[in-house]
């Protein structure tokens, strides 16, 4: 253990230092005569290649590997066009990047017809087990792959609104449910993932061209979880008049068991819903959208508006609104405060079993703790906007939603939820009550 | 199927110094809920900033080990701090959201191939137990934990404790710390300090009327259950390599559940807890997937080894219902505050 992870350290030092040195070569083997650019020369296995402007040799061109364990190697080609790299695995892949910023003006990587979406200049290459392979790049008058910044603005900004509004679906939920029960439902990221996981059971029963069938009758489900649940746990649990602390901790205690339970049926892997790999298509520049983002994003507007309408105009909406604000005034004035309370967590958990369907989509993929990613996400949101209020958790969602897209322009995609955490603790800090929320909310 | 096989292997989690770590972990927890009443869901950050700022400080600053345990035990009283100065004012259950959330942002972090120099990524760290094992000089060290080992090589014990000197080490050593800990934590509750916590936990306005700067009694005991997770981590980084995979969310509700199981506001509850807990845990780990394997369980192996974790919450949802006292706790003394 120890002397391989001190050779991988070594080897990892020794590349870089190679790969510094080969740059400084490669600069220099411009103007210096022919002999190919070699980094790693004292590894096993090979990857060689060309890169030529219609036949001519174009040389001071950066070209990157990257490979498994954390393989990394930067080389140049020599004034013939050519390269060459010691790697240290044979079949194995790797990914070849030219950086199209280092080829002189006016001239890109020519793009293969048949996958116009692929970018030209990042190629994968396999070394088999002969342990050589040849990698060569062809160049021409084109378009760069440098995607203009504004068409990457555009493309998160679409990717954040399709988030948001799933993230919205999610915490409108969770936002009434807190409003009406002073629970902070932590199960809630499984009532997400139980939309998605019922789908995919219903579409294994039915068959994938009953996809149409099979939501409506996962939402159907989801609906009877959430009447099952408060029937079951929550309304015993009011009735005990129980702490929110301890409430919080058996809804922590609840979400364990039902994640687990999901692992014990579907298994540790990830599973596709169909029309998960839809074609994207191009919608300007060099901004993609696929038909299931469109129709996610469609059904999300038409959902949320739904929703709203209820929550203004019906006599239940109303109902929930007053308990929301003060619920012994409401139980005062003659609402049924248990029966608005379960109807609230059947349309809770609705609107969750929904976002997890859509999630699946969006990830893309099901897992069994899918709804766990994202729950402090759907926090975050329903923080943001303000606890209990439901127009509140709407704009926090897409706020946090485009703020998690975006922040990938600036920062490394691995950190891209941290930026929404610390915003979940910065307006927990700064204005507790959240955007739309009212300061006596917080105690 | 090896009943006592399994039986013995799942007695050795007794001494085994995970469980003494994680025990570590649960009575920093007990310090934090159990006695202070605030409510961080975040411990495994605690016990991430412990076990890393050891490795780090082994690998990337070349300190020798009993220092570089010391910037484990640093970063956590600095995340105490940082998390403290701003969240301490905030209701119960915004206090769980904020923990909850730091230590995300402590895992994403050190997950993050940003920093994959320092933190190993995905990857973990690891060699830092052995001699040297600094990034700048990998051979040449001054001898790390392993080498501080006074018990000559071979193998001590009577089964199911037959281990070989590392282990022994590893039990001695997180035995002594825990010990400590527990006598250390024993003396503050029942200490005038202690008072003045558990009262904060009753009612926090009574005890600012009478004079107590609340806030500073609340991060103090926010930093010494935090030193506790720190603490924990070490240990676990003592005996294995470190991993951002192991604290996670799931981490701290685990402690949580060991917590809950042993009674939050006593002083021998969390060890007790922990020890129950994990033994259970190996115990039906090992169980059954035996049980499916000779066909006692209609399921396959793999499912067979969920069923503990689906237990596992279900336990802690009937714990906090019918017994929030804990096995060993007081009625009296009634953690969850309204």
């Amino acid at each position: 253990m120890r002397t391989r992870s001190t050779m991988r350290r070594r080897i990892a030092r020794l590349a870089s230092a190679l790969s510094a040195f080969a740059l400084a070569f490669g600069v220099l083997a411009i103007a210096a005569p022919a002999q190919a650019d070699v980094v790693n020369a004292e590894m096993p296995f090979k990857v060689s290649g060309n890169v030529q402007n219609e036949g001519n040799p174009v040389g001071g061109v950066t070209v990157t590997l990257t490979g498994a364990a954390g393989f990394t190697a930067t080389v140049a080609t020599d004034a013939e066009g050519k390269f060459v790299v010691g790697v240290p695995a044979k079949e194995a892949d790797y990914t070849v990047t030219l950086d199209e910023t280092t080829l002189p003006d006016g001239i890109a990587v020519i793009d293969n017809p048949a996958t116009p979406f692929v970018e030209a200049n990042v190629q994968t290459l396999t070394v088999g087990p002969g342990g050589r392979a040849t990698m060569n790049f062809f160049i021409g008058q084109g378009e760069r792959h440098t995607t203009s910044f504004i068409d990457q603005v555009v493309q998160r900004l679409i990717s954040g609104l399709n988030f948001g509004l799933m993230l919205a679906l999610a915490s409108v939920g969770l936002s009434l449910i807190y409003g009406t029960t002073g629970i902070s439902n932590f199960a809630h990221a499984e009532l997400v993932t139980f939309g998605a996981v019922a789908t995919f059971g219903l579409v294994g029963l039915m068959g994938p061209d009953l996809l149409w069938i099979a939501i409506p009758l996962a939402l159907v489900l989801s609906a009877g979880l959430g009447w099952g649940l408060d029937a079951a746990l929550w309304a015993p649990l009011r009735r005990r008049g129980m702490g929110l602390v301890q409430l919080m901790i058996v809804s922590i205690g609840l979400s364990l068991g039902i994640r687990y339970t999901y692992q014990f049926f579907i298994g540790g892997q990830t599973e596709q819903l169909p029309g998960s790999d839809a074609e994207r298509f191009k919608l300007f520049g060099s901004v993609t959208l696929s038909i299931t983002d469109i129709v996610s994003m469609g059904l999300s507007v038409i959902l949320i508006v739904a929703f709203a309408l209820w929550l203004s105009r019906t006599k239940i909406g109303k109902a929930t609104r007053a308990i929301s604000d003060n619920p012994s005034l409401a139980a005062s004035s003659g609402i049924d405060v248990d029966g608005v309370v379960r109807i609230v967590w059947i349309i809770g958990s609705v609107l969750a079993g929904f976002s997890g369907i859509l999630w699946a989509y969006f990830r893309p993929g099901i897992r069994w703790d899918m709804g766990g990613q994202i729950l402090l996400l759907i926090f975050a949101a329903t923080t943001l906007g303000g606890l209990g209020t439901a127009y509140g958790a709407l704009v926090g969602s897409l706020i946090v939603g485009v703020l998690v897209e975006g922040s990938s322009l600036f920062i490394p995609s691995d950190l891209k939820y941290v930026g929404a955490l610390v915003i979940l603790i910065g307006i927990l800090l700064f204005r507790p009550q959240g955007i739309l929320g009212r300061k006596e909310r917080v105690g | 199927m090896d009943f006592l096989g399994i039986l013995s292997s799942s007695v050795s989690f007794i001494l085994a110094p995970t469980t003494l770590a994680y025990a570590l972990a649960t009575l920093g927890l007990a310090v934090h809920f159990g006695f202070g009443g605030l409510l961080n869901m975040g411990m495994a950050g605690f016990m991430a900033l412990g076990a890393y700022g050891y490795a780090i400080g082994v690998l990337t600053f070349g300190l020798p080990w009993y220092l570089a345990a010391f910037v484990g035990i640093g970063a956590a009283i600095v995340f105490a701090l940082i998390l403290g100065i701003p969240t301490l004012r905030l209701r119960g259950d915004y206090l769980a959201i904020v923990t909850i959330a730091a230590a995300e942002i402590v895992r994403l972090l050190l997950l993050s191939s940003a920093f994959g120099g320092v933190t190993g990524s995905a990857d973990g760290l690891s060699g830092f137990n052995g001699p040297g094992g600094t990034i700048t000089n990998p051979t040449e060290g001054a001898g790390g934990f392993d080498q501080s080992n006074p018990i000559p090589a071979g193998t001590y014990g009577f089964p199911p404790f037959l281990d070989n000197e590392r282990i022994w080490y590893l039990r001695i050593v997180g035995a002594i710390i825990l010990g400590l800990a527990i006598f250390i934590v024993w003396r503050l509750v029942n200490s005038p300090w202690g008072r003045v916590i558990k009262g904060i936990r009753e009612d926090e306005d009574a005890v600012r009327s009478l004079g107590k700067n609340v806030f500073a009694y609340k991060m103090q005991a926010l930093i010494i259950g935090g030193v506790l997770g720190a603490l924990g981590g070490l240990m676990l980084a003592f005996s294995t390599n470190v991993n951002s995979s192991v604290y996670v969310t799931s981490l701290t509700f685990f402690l949580w559940t060991a917590l809950l199981l042993g009674g939050a506001a006593t002083v021998f509850g969390p060890l007790a807890g922990s020890i129950i807990f994990w033994v259970l845990q190996a115990f039906l780990g090992l169980l059954f997937p035996a049980l499916a394997e000779v066909g006692l369980m209609p399921f396959s192996t793999i499912q067979a080894a969920q069923i503990k974790f689906i237990i596992v919450g279900f336990a802690l949802v009937l714990l906090v219902v019918f017994r929030p006292q804990g096995l060993f706790g007081n009625k009296k003394e009634l953690t969850f505050v309204k």
